[in-house]
C-alpha cells in the first residue's frame, strides 16, 4: 500500500512539474523574442529610421518613414471599414436579432475570423486591385478592414451582452425606445469593453503581412496617393529580411522592433482600460 | 385601533390609511385588469385574473414564489414584452383605455416601474434622475425637476451636496430610493414596484415603506411583495394569488383579519409559502 502511495505521489509531483515547465516555456518564448528583437533592433534603430526614405543597396543610412506612414494609412482605412461594421453588427446581434439569425451571423463571423489571411488578400486582390488595375493603399486597407470585422464584432457583442439586463429594463420602464436604451445606457455602460475590443482588433491586423503582399504591394518611395501602391512595415520586414544584404537585415530588425513595440503598447493600453472595470450596480 | 386590526405589525410605521371597510368597487379605478390569461410559451402562468387598481391607493399583490404576482405586475406596463415567447389574453385598461393598443413608450411614461434590485444607470445621481426627462424631451428646467423628484423619494437631503457623484457610490437602500426618484421624475400616474425591498436591510426597507405611504398623494401604487407584514403595513388593498389564480382581493385589513378563502387564511397564518 505504501508503495502505491509513493507511486501516486511521484506521479502527482511529476505532472505538476511538467505543467509548470510548460507554463514557463510559454512565457519564455515571448521574452526570448522580445530580447532578441531588442538586441538586434535596438542596435540598428536610429532617428533616421523614422524620418528617412529607404536608400539604394550599398548606401548606408536611410529609414522607413514611408512604411510607417503607409502602415498608418492602411490601418486608418481598415478601422474605417472594420470598426463601424463590427460595432453596429454587434449591436444588432446583441439586441435585436432572433436566435436563428444571431446563430448564423455569429457562425459566419467565426468562420470569417478563421479564413487564412492570404485568402483575404486574394479576395481583396480580385475585388479591388484587378478592377482598378493598381496595387493600392485602398486595396490593402480593404483587406485589413475585412479582417477587423469579425474580431470587433464578436468581442463587442460579448461586452454588450455583459451589460446587466436590469439596466435595460430600467431604461425601458422609463419609456425609452429600444434604440434610445442602447444609445444612452447599454453602449455607455459597455464602452470600456468596446474600446478594448477595437484596440485589440487594431493590434491584431497591424502586423498582418500576407493580405498586403498583393494588395498594398510595396513602394521604395512615398506613396503618391490612396490608389497607388504603398510601403508598410510588415511587408518591408518581409522584403528586407529575405534580401541578401547585411544592411537590409539590420533595417528589418529595426522595423520588427517598431512594429512589436506598437502592438505591445496597444495591448497594454487596452488591458489597462479594461482593468479599470465595467461598472456594475451594487447588490 | 389600527394596530388591533393588523396582525403581526411589529415595526413602528405609520399605518396605511383608512381603507377599513371600503370596498374596491366604490372607489375610482386607475387601472382595470379583466380576464387576463398569460402564457410563457406553452405554459400558462396567469388564469382569468380580474382586478382593479384604485386611484391614489396602494394595492399589494402577495402570494408564494411562482404564483404569478410579478408577471401580473409586469403586464401592467407591458414589460412582459421584453421577454420572448410570451402571450397575453384579456384586457388591461388605464383610465378606461386599453394599454395594449397604446404606444408602449408613452404607456411606460405613465406607468413607471421599480425593480427588485436597485438598477441605477452607471451615471451620476443627477443624470439618473434626469434620464427619463431627457429621453422624453421634457422642457422643464432639469435641476428643479431633479430636486423635486429626489425630495419626493426622501433622498434629497442625503445627496444634495454630491449630485454629480456616481450613483454606484450610494448604499443599496439609497440606490433603490434613487430608482424611485428616477421613476417619479416623469410624473407617472401609476408606479409599479416589484419586490422593491427584497434586496435591502430592515432600516432601508422601513424608509421605503414610509415613503410609499406618502407617495399615494402623487400617484397610484401597485406593489408586489413576498412579505405579508409589508403588505399589511403599506397597502390599502391586497390581492392574494396562488398558482396563477386570484384567490382573494379585498381591503387589506379585511384580508388579513377575516379572509374569506381558507387558502388565504392558510397563507397569511404561515401554514405554507
Amino acid at each position: 500500500m505504501s508503495g502505491r502511495l509513493r507511486w501516486r505521489k511521484f506521479v502527482s509531483g511529476f505532472m505538476l512539474t511538467m505543467t509548470g515547465v510548460c507554463a514557463v516555456v510559454a512565457v519564455a518564448v515571448l521574452f526570448f523574442i522580445l530580447g532578441y528583437l531588442l538586441y538586434h533592433g535596438g542596435t540598428s534603430i536610429s532617428w533616421n529610421f523614422f524620418t528617412k526614405l529607404p536608400t539604394p543597396v550599398g548606401e548606408s543610412g536611410g529609414g522607413m518613414a514611408n512604411a510607417i506612414v503607409g502602415s498608418a494609412k492602411l490601418l486608418l482605412l481598415a478601422s474605417l471599414i472594420g470598426v463601424p461594421i463590427g460595432f453596429f453588427g454587434a449591436i444588432y446581434l446583441a439586441e435585436f436579432s432572433g436566435s436563428t439569425v444571431a446563430f448564423v451571423v455569429r457562425y459566419a463571423a467565426d468562420l470569417l475570423n478563421g479564413v487564412p489571411s492570404i485568402v483575404i488578400g486574394i479576395f481583396a486582390y480580385s475585388l479591388v486591385v484587378l478592377p482598378f488595375k493598381h496595387f493600392s493603399t485602398l486595396a490593402g486597407g480593404f483587406a485589413l478592414g475585412l479582417m477587423m470585422i469579425p474580431i470587433t464584432l464578436r468581442s463587442t457583442e460579448e461586452f454588450l451582452l455583459a451589460v446587466p439586463p436590469p439596466l435595460r429594463e430600467g431604461a425601458m420602464a422609463l419609456g425609452a425606445s429600444k434604440w434610445k436604451t442602447i444609445a444612452t445606457v447599454i453602449v455607455p455602460a459597455a464602452y470600456r469593453g468596446i474600446l478594448t475590443a477595437v484596440l485589440l482588433a487594431f493590434a491584431r491586423v497591424a502586423g498582418e503581412t500576407a493580405p498586403l503582399l498583393f494588395t498594398a504591394f510595396g513602394n521604395r518611395f512615398w506613396s503618391p496617393g490612396w490608389n497607388q501602391p504603398t510601403a508598410s512595415l510588415p511587408v518591408m520586414i518581409f522584403t528586407y529580411a529575405i534580401a541578401p544584404y547585411e544592411d537590409w537585415h539590420r533595417q528589418a530588425w529595426a522595423a520588427g522592433l517598431v512594429l512589436l513595440g506598437l502592438i505591445l503598447i496597444i495591448n497594454i493600453v487596452a488591458r489597462a482600460i479594461l482593468a479599470r472595470g465595467i461598472a456594475v450596480p451594487r447588490t | 385601533m389600527h394596530a388591533s386590526v393588523r396582525p403581526a405589525v411589529s415595526v413602528n410605521i405609520t399605518p396605511a390609511g383608512s381603507a377599513n371597510r371600503e370596498t374596491a368597487a366604490a372607489l375610482p379605478m386607475r387601472m382595470n385588469v379583466t380576464k387576463l390569461n398569460f402564457y410563457y410559451g406553452p405554459k400558462q402562468t396567469l388564469f382569468d385574473i380580474s382586478l382593479g387598481v384604485a386611484a391614489s391607493k396602494v394595492t399589494a399583490l402577495i402570494g408564494p414564489s411562482g404564483c404569478g404576482k410579478s408577471t401580473l405586475l409586469r403586464t401592467m406596463n407591458r414589460m412582459h414584452e421584453t421577454v420572448r415567447n410570451t402571450r397575453l389574453e384579456g384586457e388591461i385598461l388605464l383610465d378606461g383605455q386599453n394599454i395594449l393598443a397604446q404606444d408602449v413608450t408613452l404607456l411606460r411614461r405613465r406607468v413607471g416601474m421599480v425593480f427588485q434590485r436597485p438598477n441605477p444607470f452607471p451615471k451620476s445621481i443627477f443624470d439618473n434622475v434626469a434620464y427619463g426627462l431627457r429621453i422624453n424631451g421634457s422642457k422643464l428646467p432639469l435641476p428643479d425637476a431633479v430636486e423635486k423628484s429626489l425630495r419626493h423619494a426622501a433622498l434629497w437631503d442625503e445627496v444634495k451636496d454630491h449630485l454629480h457623484k456616481s450613483a454606484y457610490e450610494l448604499s443599496g437602500g439609497q440606490q433603490q430610493r434613487l430608482c424611485i426618484a428616477r421613476a417619479l421624475a416623469v410624473e407617472p400616474e401609476v408606479l409599479l414596484l416589484d419586490e422593491p425591498c427584497s434586496a435591502l436591510d430592515p432600516i432601508s426597507t422601513a424608509k421605503i415603506e414610509e415613503l410609499l405611504v406618502q407617495l399615494k398623494d402623487l400617484c397610484t401604487i401597485a406593489i408586489v411583495t413576498h412579505n405579508m407584514q409589508q403588505a399589511a403595513r403599506v397597502s390599502d388593498f391586497t390581492a392574494f394569488l396562488l398558482t396563477g389564480q386570484l384567490i382573494e382581493f379585498s381591503p387589506t385589513p379585511h384580508l388579513f383579519t377575516t379572509p374569506s378563502d381558507p387558502r388565504t387564511e392558510a397563507y397569511i397564518t404561515g401554514r405554507f409559502g
